[in-house]
């Protein structure tokens, strides 16, 4: 059965990562697509647009964001020496904003001032709320219940903000219904309102400009590390959700083929289909979203449902840009199981006193089962996208610890 | 290619009907196509169920989980097509799907088994023009005719490239939205279809929230053809609920043969 297609043969949409990517949307959406993609073009070179972007990124967000040796954890692994990409210090709480407020800029310049997103583990849509509340822009945010229920407390924060969280029902209630159903609205609302999309995902030009607006972690990381340690690291650890805050911290290493780029995807709780989230593993390309890339998948072309611990890697496909760099060996994806990236938060919090988001903790897990092997002079940095408050309901619900 | 629209008397226009194959179960489907058929539909659009139509209203994804939930699939889709070939020679087949499970099915092997279905055209929600080189190559091999949406949001030079692109017909949408029925006809519509004009002769057919016999006579006054697909769905959905699933052929039968000789929209009478 012949499920690869090869468009950029015949396709003329820029965006394409290998065969990856591309234009996979109803014909209402193509004018605000291509009308978002000359804003971004034009933005991009706009010094004014520049220099309000990283003046927000620097005073409002807190960029740079450290990167911080953990010395107690690689003491306790026995191996490689360990690097935190603190993405978790930043306004919000994880990498997002620094999408939000690039894709909130644009959406000013564009005169949409109704903003719509979806999320899945809330900082998202938390990071959306707060760029509006900034911008003085109305915010709606579609959220699948099931994660409304995980991640009660950002469906809060959400609402402190100003913005409307509305509750999503099809499917499996999760990140793949509240994508759909804001696209139904961005379909009805497409003149005046602007879809700022959360990850690496979609339609051309998201997962461009969405990675592009997170390239800033991967250029701080190569600095930081070479004024650290006068070189670069053996490898680079991200998790994969849709994969923002993955390639925007792999992006800048892609020349260096000595650095080891892993994506950690969600292995859940076990290796059947809707068991997990591993896309590399048990998918195949397919088309979901706008974009065609690795999709979990039955025989029909039905897409699959998904679990993880992790509301924000609980997602059946992946961005189109990792298909590319999985196809290519210049990326690794491995898994992490719930329990692995439970067990991580445990340890991070109790060796280093940070709370990683339970995205983060699978990055984390990984780093933890490979670091033992590695010699000494080995460097492994792990984008630590977010911080771990927002599941603190889980983590109680998932695990009875001593001393608690 | 049977795709035509004859013109009828009080220019009441040609009528496309959609139909989710599947809902309630397959044979059903068949005999309601059937009747939309010999209550005057020109063209049955088979609706493939997927699992993520993020172009449809609530009614079409109701439909689209039942008929999943019974394992409908896209060979499904293109057996039922070919039965309904082999007993209605005359009438316009398409199949109306989501990319992804005709991508999943393979391409080639999906446009063979239609043409040997009999099916006569194919539309795929989520292909534009600028992605589909070789989705038309495809299915211009096997004599499928490619039939594209337009929106209200599509400037004049993507109208231009639909249009050439098109055969068939072209499917102009009446409103920026997803699918569902609605009021009243959106005063989108008319502009789109002059605008389609300028740049193609194939007859127009306008879709997405059209509900009624007002609604299908004013389509009438400015398009070829209309498309109805939610309002349909939901009188099936209606049979389904009162548990007289297999009444929903007739049900169909009686609202088509009512659009047909139903009343003038009174606001069209005072133009
Ligand atoms: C802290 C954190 N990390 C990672 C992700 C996954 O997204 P992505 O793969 O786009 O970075 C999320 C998504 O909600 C998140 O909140």
């Amino acid at each position: 059965m012949s499920t690869v297609i090869d468009p950029p043969k015949t396709s003329t949409i820029a965006g394409r990562f290998g065969v990856y990517g591309g234009r996979y949307v109803p014909e209402t959406l193509v004018a605000a697509l291509d009308e978002l993609d000359h804003a971004y073009a034009e933005a991009k070179v706009d010094p004014a647009f520049q220099a309000r972007l990283d003046s927000l990124l620097r005073d409002y967000a807190g960029r740079p964001t450290p990167l911080y040796f953990a010395a107690r954890l690689s003491e306790e692994l026995g191996g490689a020496k360990i690097y935190l990409k603190r993405e978790d210090l930043l306004h919000t709480g994880a990498h997002k904003i620094n999408n939000c407020i690039g894709q909130g800029l644009l959406a000013e310049r564009m005169g949409k001032r109704r903003i719509i997103a979806e999320t899945g583990a809330g900082q998202h849509g938390v990071a959306t709320a707060t760029v509006c509340a900034l911008l003085s822009m109305e915010c709606v945010v579609y959220m699948g219940e099931e994660d409304m229920r995980r991640q009660e407390l950002n469906v809060y924060r959400m609402r402190l903000l100003g913005a409307e969280v509305r509750g999503v029902r099809s499917g499996s209630r999760t990140l793949k219904d509240a994508i759909n159903e804001a696209m139904r609205d961005w379909v009805t609302n497409v003149r005046t309102t602007h879809y700022l999309l959360g990850s690496v995902l979609g339609a051309h030009p998201y997962p461009t400009m969405v990675r592009d607006f997170h390239r800033v972690i991967g250029k701080e990381a190569r600095e930081q590390i070479q004024e650290k340690e006068g070189r670069l690291p053996t490898a680079i650890i991200a998790c994969v959700g849709g994969g923002s805050n993955a390639i925007g911290a792999f992006y800048e290493f892609i020349p260096d083929a000595q650095v080891r780029l892993i994506g950690v995807e969600a292995g859940g709780h076990g290796e059947k289909l809707g068991e997990h989230a591993a896309r590399f593993h048990g998918g195949s390309p397919g088309v979901l979203q706008g974009t065609y890339s690795y999709l979990l998948q039955n025989d029909n072309g039905q897409v699959s449902l998904t679990h993880s611990v992790s509301a924000g890697l609980d997602y059946a496909s992946v961005g189109p840009e990792h298909a590319a760099l999985h196809d290519s060996g210049r990326a690794e994806y491995v898994t992490a199981t719930d329990q692995a990236a439970l067990d991580a938060t445990v340890r991070l919090a109790r060796t280093e006193g940070i709370l990683p988001a339970l995205e983060s903790a699978h990055a984390v897990a990984e780093c933890i089962r490979i670091a033992p092997a590695m010699a000494r002079h080995d460097i492994l940095i792990v984008n630590l996208s977010g911080r771990g408050d927002k599941d603190i309901g889980i983590l109680s619900r998932e695990m009875s610890l001593k001393g608690a | 290619m049977p795709i035509r629209f004859i013109p009828k008397p009080q220019s009441r226009p040609g009528l496309v009907a959609y139909l989710t194959v599947g809902d309630p179960d397959l044979t059903t489907t068949r005999d309601i196509a059937l009747a939309a058929i010999d209550a005057g539909a020109d063209v049955i659009e088979l609706g493939v169920p997927f699992s993520d139509p993020l172009a449809d209203g609530p009614v079409i994804q109701r439909a689209s989980e039942r008929a999943l939930r019974h394992g409908t699939t896209l060979g499904d889709v293109l057996a039922i097509a070919a039965d309904l070939r082999r007993q209605r020679p005359d009438s316009g087949l398409v199949i109306f799907s989501y990319f992804n499970p005709i991508l999943r099915f393979g391409l080639e092997r999906f446009c063979s088994a239609a043409e040997q279905a009999g099916v006569d055209g194919v539309l795929v929600t989520d292909m534009i023009v600028e992605e589909a080189g070789e989705y038309l190559a495809s299915l211009e091999r096997h004599h499928l005719a490619p039939i594209f949406l337009a929106a209200p949001t599509s400037p004049d030079e993507r109208l231009k490239r639909i249009a050439a692109v098109s055969q068939g017909f072209v499917y102009a949408i009446s409103r920026t939205g997803i699918t569902g029925t609605q009021q009243s006809l959106a005063t989108e519509a008319e502009a789109l279809v002059s605008r389609l004009r300028r740049y193609t002769d194939l007859p127009i057919a306008v879709g997405f929230g059209i509900s009624n016999a007002e609604h299908f006579a004013a389509v009438g006054e400015f398009a070829d053809a209309a498309v109805i697909g939610s309002a349909l769905v939901r009188i099936i959905e209606q049979d389904i609920e009162r548990a007289a699933p297999q009444e929903a052929p007739s049900s169909i039968g009686r609202f088509i043969e009512g659009l047909r000789t139903g009343p003038r929209a009174p606001v069209l009478q005072v133009r």
